[in-house]
């Protein structure tokens, strides 16, 4: 395989699965040219005068969109670890003796496992996707053996398949409501998931779009989130995905009492910074500590009297407070994490739906998180010179997916709240196992050891330096922790390349060595 | 007769600890199986840090297994030797000691508002407790350590002492009842602890026995860095004595007491308005003032319940009290909150020792704000309320905290 070393001094095959590629020239250094890709030109005359595209099932949907050997088949994950209609479609797939598919789900989680056999059987070639517990162990331990893993963020995958380089030949999208003529929402149904922000850019770009809803509605489905004019087929089924389990690990509230600390910090921080003021905005990311940052920061507003202009979310039960206390005006909402936020959307003029193409997209004349005033993120490792990782453990296995963690580093303030240490694996370390973020795009570091600023936010070091924060330099924060866990030895990895993380351009910013 | 000899814990629960089995053979060396969850990182400076303690504990032939589960060098050292005790109780064993780090020393004369408890054979609560900010840390060799862990514990919140910083936190140690704790004095106070509460303390002896043993230990190992006592009182009988008991030694800075057996023998029901320890508050409020120490609250024991706290803690202020135990790192900043000074309380105090301070330089005798005059008493603890305020600077992100 040829490498090229990049400008974030990374080596980064110069070809991935067949396509060759653009190493990272540096964060805003890229300029696309040419023109968008386009779906095929649909004409009405090849669809039902009356409307109505149900079809009896999913595997005639498949096969009346023209399944065949080699497509690329994408999904959405909106019900997170709840989904099951991903892996349906591959069983279909099996055992229709369909081969060489590529899977491209927005996201990958554990559920997905099944799909597994399906890579190990040759139906799935490989998948491109963030790949969430055993799915990245899997990539990790190379065994997906035909094609490399490519970890896009989310803003990153909507804005690929817009620049044509990553092609949908079929779109799978479940949608909690629809009617007859495909328009669909995700709030209206008996099993809701709230927005469908995700599958936009699948449903603009992709040849063939199948909807699957547990619930038809007379036409016209309202809202509508998915427009019916892009739709192939409707299916009706039983079941499309289990809603209880979109509370997963990462969308609960942390209650350790540390990492409560370290949100409260974070709070702390931004309030004394003077990012909290009236009319601001803020991203509220899932994951234990930034929901508590959430929390914290409401409490803070509340007490000072301030109101956000809007909050940029991943929505749950603490941001639809917020808007309900009137202390944001808007929820400008990419994907719901709980069944509060799915209440909101139905019930809240305020509470709008987005998607990725529209918030996240760095191909586009504008987007939101570049109008975002915070955001607080996690990671799994953050170095001294401020890069970050999210993908990857300190051993090199492939856990976690980027999401829209790199989009939101684009907030005018990026923090990253983590503890300094793990079970004695250091979080603050030398170097960074994979990059996923470049030193520029980080601007503070909380950990319960202290407040790290980027050196390069002299703004941020000036307004914080009179006040009471613990600040100090990432390099002490990192010496204390050696102090304590002692200097670990970094982990041995093979030099087999077995995925690539893109920026949110898509050029390639790093890649992910197979474990031994 | 040797055996094996097992300390610590194991599984995916065992978090920040680890679990050490030594099990002596005739011969044939040391066989060492290691597992660890990090591995990746330090395999070899685990393996360096087993061989070097087995060496210094004088362990050459043995079987020795060890699960970690992510454990701090101080953590297994402390694991290693509990288990190489228990697999050889005949030896007399060295002991095996980190590295030791500069401690600042403490004073008598300062904030004891919250103390934390935390298990004394738990390692993962103690790593990231000062964060907390509670005036004082107290690893606990008592009621939350089972008979059977008492030795491991105590090796473990030695080595604790000595590893960690435990930042501008007092370090603090719950021994057992005497005169079962007067051996763990030694270990604790070579380790640099600064204060030992003595639990369940009935008689001024105790005390006496106690600090005897402190200046021992301290004329032996040339430490003169400073050892305070906080006896707690938890039966009728000791509330009957508690003012010999804070009387009992120099060496006492606080006196606080316990509800748990004290309402058990009193046959009293316990009420969410403490009713039935009304008496005993003011007992020890009392005693301690007699006796020129702290008094200090005891801990409220519903961790969830922070209302509650906040009542609890407001009312024992106004009865006289100083500080408060805590169970729970979110009870730290409603508790310092409840005994920082107010602003009108600080103002108060600042008219007083300005015009202590004026009445000083014009060479007066006889200090007064207006008509009222000021006795040296009011003065000294209006300079202790100014200090307090400055030592709680943080007051003001404390009241947002609590609301």
């Amino acid at each position: 395989m040829k490498m090229v070393r990049n400008a974030a001094g990374r080596f980064v095959p110069v070809e991935v699965n067949d396509k060759p590629q653009v190493p990272f020239p540096g964060v805003n250094k890229y300029r696309p040219k040419g023109r968008k890709a386009g779906a095929l030109i649909p004409t009405v005359i090849d669809y039902p005068a009356d409307g109505n595209k149900v079809v009896p099932d999913l595997k005639t949907a498949l096969q009346k969109c023209g399944l065949r050997n080699g497509m690329t088949i994408s999904t959405h994950h909106h019900f997170r670890e709840g989904d099951i209609v991903s892996n349906q479609v591959f069983d279909i797939c099996a055992q229709l003796g369909v081969r060489n598919l590529m899977w491209f789900p927005s996201a990958s989680f554990p559920c997905n496992e099944p799909i597994l056999k399906h890579v190990d059987s040759g139906v799935v070639h490989h998948i491109e996707a963030s790949m969430n517990g055993v799915m990245g162990a899997y990539v990790s331990q190379g065994r997906m053996k035909k094609g490399l893993g490519v970890l896009r963020s989310h803003g990153g995958r909507a804005r690929a398949i817009q620049d044509g380089e990553v092609h949908i030949d079929i779109a799978v999208l479940v949608a909690p409501a629809a009617d007859q003529f495909g328009n669909a929402n995700g709030i209206s149904g008996d099993t809701n998931c709230g927005v469908l922000g995700y599958a936009e850019a699948d449903l603009l770009y992709a040849d063939r779009v199948i909807i699957v809803t547990s619930k038809l509605v007379p036409f016209p489905c309202i809202p509508i989130y998915l427009y019916g004019h892009y739709v192939d087929y409707v299916v009706v089924q039983d079941n499309i995905g289990n809603p209880d389990k979109i509370v997963s690990g990462t969308t609960q509230i942390t209650r350790s009492p540390d990492r409560l600390y370290i949100a409260e910090l974070a709070a702390r921080f931004v309030k004394t910074a003077g990012i909290m003021k009236n009319g601001f905005s803020l991203q509220a990311g899932a994951g234990g500590i930034s929901l508590a940052f959430t929390n914290s920061l409401a409490r803070m507003m509340k007490q000072s009297g301030i109101k956000a202009g809007w909050v940029h979310a991943g929505s749950t039960k603490y941001v639809v407070d917020m808007l309900e206390q009137g202390l944001t005006r808007a929820i400008v909402d990419g994907q719901a994490f709980d069944l509060e936020a799915v209440r909101s959307l139905r019930d809240n003029r305020n509470h709008i739906p987005t998607s990725t193409l529209i918030s996240y997209n760095h191909h586009a004349k504008g987007n939101y998180l570049n109008l975002v005033d915070v955001a607080v993120l996690g990671a799994t490792e953050v170095d001294v010179n401020f890069n970050a990782n999210v993908v990857t453990h300190s051993d090199g296995m492939m856990l976690h997916g980027i999401g829209g963690w790199q989009n939101c580093m684009f907030a005018h303030c990026t923090i990253l709240a983590v503890p300094s240490f793990r079970d004695r694996i250091p979080v603050i370390v030398d170097k960074v196992t994979t990059l996923c973020a470049p030193a520029e795009m980080v601007d503070v570091v909380v950990t319960e050891r202290g407040i790290a600023i980027n050196p390069r936010r002299t703004d941020l070091i000036d307004a914080t330096k009179h006040s009471d924060l613990p600040v100090r330099t990432i390099l002490e924060i990192k010496q204390e922790v050696e102090s304590l866990c002692g200097k670990p030895s970094r982990p041995k990895l093979t030099d087999k390349v077995v995925a690539v993380v893109k920026w949110v351009d898509g050029t390639v910013l790093d890649s992910i060595y197979q474990v031994t | 007769m040797n055996s094996q000899g097992i300390a610590g814990h194991k599984g995916r629960q065992a978090r920040s600890d680890c679990w050490v089995s030594i099990e002596p053979t005739d011969s044939g060396g040391i066989k060492l199986d290691i597992k660890s969850k990090v591995d990746f990182l330090y395999k070899d400076s685990i393996h360096a840090l087993v061989r070097k303690g087995l060496d210094r504990l004088g362990v050459s032939n043995a079987k020795v297994c060890v699960e970690d589960q992510g454990a701090l060098p101080f953590v297994i050292m402390a694991r290693l030797e509990t288990a190489a005790r228990r697999a050889l109780p005949n030896n007399k064993l060295p002991e095996y000691l980190p590295e030791t780090k500069p401690h600042k020393s403490t004073t008598r004369d300062r904030w004891r508002r919250s103390r934390l408890y935390l298990p004394g054979n738990e390692p993962k609560y103690m790593l990231n407790a000062k964060i907390h900010k509670p005036d004082g840390i107290i690893l606990d060799l008592e009621d939350s350590v089972p008979p059977e862990e008492k030795d491991a514990a105590l090796t473990l919140v030695r080595n604790a002492l000595i590893a960690l910083d435990f930042g501008s936190c007092e370090r603090m140690v719950r021994i057992n009842q005497i005169p079962a704790g007067l051996e763990e004095i030694g270990p604790i106070v070579k380790a640099g602890t600064q204060v030992i509460l003595i639990p369940k303390c009935e008689t001024a002896g105790q005390v006496k026995k106690a600090a005897v043993r402190i200046k021992e230990i301290q004329n032996d190992s040339e430490n003169d860095n400073n050892v305070f006592l906080m006896p707690i009182i938890e039966s009728p009988l000791g509330m009957f004595h508690a003012l010999e008991i804070a009387q009992a030694s120099s060496l006492v800075v606080a006196l606080t007491y316990g509800l748990e057996d004290y309402t058990a023998e009193l046959g009293a029901r316990k009420t969410g308005s403490a009713t039935e320890c009304l008496w005993a508050r003011s007992q020890i409020v009392n005693a301690a003032r007699a006796a020129g120490v702290q008094p200090i609250d005891t801990v409220f024991a519903d961790a969830g319940d922070t209302e509650g706290l906040k009542q609890n803690a407001i009312q024992a202020r106004e009865m006289g009290f100083e500080g408060k135990g805590c169970i729970h790192p979110r009870q730290i900043p409603i508790v310092n909150l409840a005994f920082t000074p107010t602003s009108q309380e600080i103002e108060h105090a600042q008219k007083i020792v300005l015009a202590y301070e004026k009445a000083l330089k014009q060479g007066r005798s006889v200090v007064s704000i207006g008509s009222k005059m000021i006795d040296l008493p009011v003065v000294h603890q209006a300079q202790r309320i100014i200090n307090l305020a400055m030592a709680g600077k943080l007051s003001r992100n404390l009241e947002e905290r609590t609301e």
